[in-house]
């Protein structure tokens, strides 16, 4: 996944102090009361307390949210995408959709 | 649902399905490299020129004519800082650190918007540049909403909801100026003469000469070509124009009726290719600016850190 960025010559010369140790975090947002949190993005901060605040900066300049979770974006683990057949058996099974049963129409909403 | 093979069919057969059925992609799908780097180098000059594009308003802020105009500045100012974050976010899904990013653009190896090598000599400016410069980037980046790649969408359909207020500030300086005094007016006029042509450029080459199009479209990364999203413009751009009572700087410019669009005269690309390659009237100051303002910043950088790991010592 790495990405190697081009070289230019003379390139070690060029003094670059990067944000190299500041930690990733991504940022949920509860838009409003009643609904789960989402992703929205991710923000570089060095502590949890100043990502939260970044991220009301960043994410919520025009309410957007009425709450926020902030989560160090190594702490996320994830489904590997070369496990999808996984996804495939599932759709195999449609006697667990509702749409699976006929019922006649006498009986009305079911 | 669209129907997409199991997962033992190739990657590539996958990614191309996926492409062809409206899908998108995201980060931990496979993807050629070409895709990849077509997305880093695209997602990182956008999140560049907002970033860059702060400094020609950032000009004004303290000589706003009131404390509203100065208020609204800000705010865009602040949203276009925001922007460049959302698309640095969105460029690091594709396995490039965002210090790359910085660097690539201290060192001049990767470009930013040319509009943004153009100075900001009056107040009008800010009324031209919401009005055409955000105008041109409205066209162009509700396109973009509709790109393959998810998390750039993603940013897309945020930023796409914060910019109509960028445009709409702009556009009403320009109606004040247009019905203020005739030196108001003067000033309106000579915005839209400076800005008009920058602003068509900032679609790219026509597409005969555009290099990276072809492939792009294929891969649903661009959905519509330079040509027609600058058509798309100039036909929503020239009726504001009369409405304010401005003139067009184009001689050429008139209306076609066989097309139903305004035809227009021919764009200067050898200013452009002058501007792309650094010799533009404000290149080497906005760099260095940048620069200046990443080095002097260093250690509200380094204090915050000293700052987060004094907390996890006991």
């Amino acid at each position: 996944m790495a990405y190697s960025v081009p070289r230019m010559e003379g390139d070690d010369t060029v003094a670059f102090e990067g944000q190299g140790d500041t930690p990733m975090w991504e940022v949920f947002i509860r838009q409003r009361r009643g609904l789960s949190h989402s992703h929205v993005g991710s923000l570089h901060a060095p502590d949890a307390e100043t990502a939260v605040q970044h991220a009301r900066d960043v994410y919520t300049r025009r309410r957007e949210g009425v709450s926020i979770w902030v989560v160090p974006s190594s702490s996320i683990h994830a489904f590997d995408p070369d496990d999808a057949e996984s996804f495939i058996e599932a759709n195999e099974k449609p006697y667990r959709h509702a749409t699976h049963y006929e019922i006649p129409d006498e009986v009305g909403h079911m | 649902m669209p129907s997409i093979s199991p997962a033992d069919t190739t990657v590539e057969t996958r990614f191309e399905e996926l492409i062809a059925a409206e899908e998108k992609i995201e980060p931990t799908d496979w993807m050629p490299e070409g895709y990849r780097s077509t997305l880093i180098r695209q997602i990182a000059q956008h999140a560049h020129s907002e970033v860059i594009g702060m400094q020609p308003e950032g000009n004004w802020i303290t000589r706003a004519p009131s404390l509203r105009r100065k208020a609204i500045l800000m705010a865009k100012v602040q949203d276009e800082a925001g922007h460049g974050l959302y698309l640095y976010s969105a460029a690091e899904t594709l396995g490039v650190t965002r210090d790359d990013l910085v660097h690539l653009l201290h060192t001049g190896r990767q470009k930013y918007s040319s509009i943004f090598n153009y100075p900001t000599l009056s107040w009008a400016d800010m009324g031209a540049i919401g009005w055409l410069v955000d105008g041109a980037a409205i066209t162009n980046q509700v396109m973009l909403t509709r790109c393959s790649y998810g998390p750039y969408s993603r940013a897309m359909v945020r930023i796409c909801k914060e910019e109509s207020f960028h445009q709409r500030q702009g556009y009403e300086i320009m109606l004040s100026l247009t019905r203020g005094t005739p030196a108001q007016r003067e000033m309106a006029q000579d915005a839209l003469d400076r800005w008009w042509w920058p602003s068509l450029m900032m679609f790219g080459p026509e597409d005969s000469d555009s290099t990276h199009s072809e492939q792009s479209m294929q891969w649903k990364i661009k959905r519509v070509s330079n040509d027609d999203l600058r058509q798309q413009f100039v036909d929503m751009t020239v009726p504001q124009a009369d409405h304010l009572g401005l003139t067009v700087p184009d001689p050429e410019l008139s209306w076609n009726a066989d097309r139903g669009h305004y035809d227009h005269g021919a764009i200067d690309w050898d200013e452009f290719w002058t501007v792309v390659k650094g010799d533009g009237p404000m290149n080497r100051e906005r760099i260095e600016h940048k620069v200046a303002a990443w080095e002097d910043n260093a250690w509200v950088r380094n204090a915050a850190l000293a700052h987060a790991a004094g907390r996890l010592e006991p």
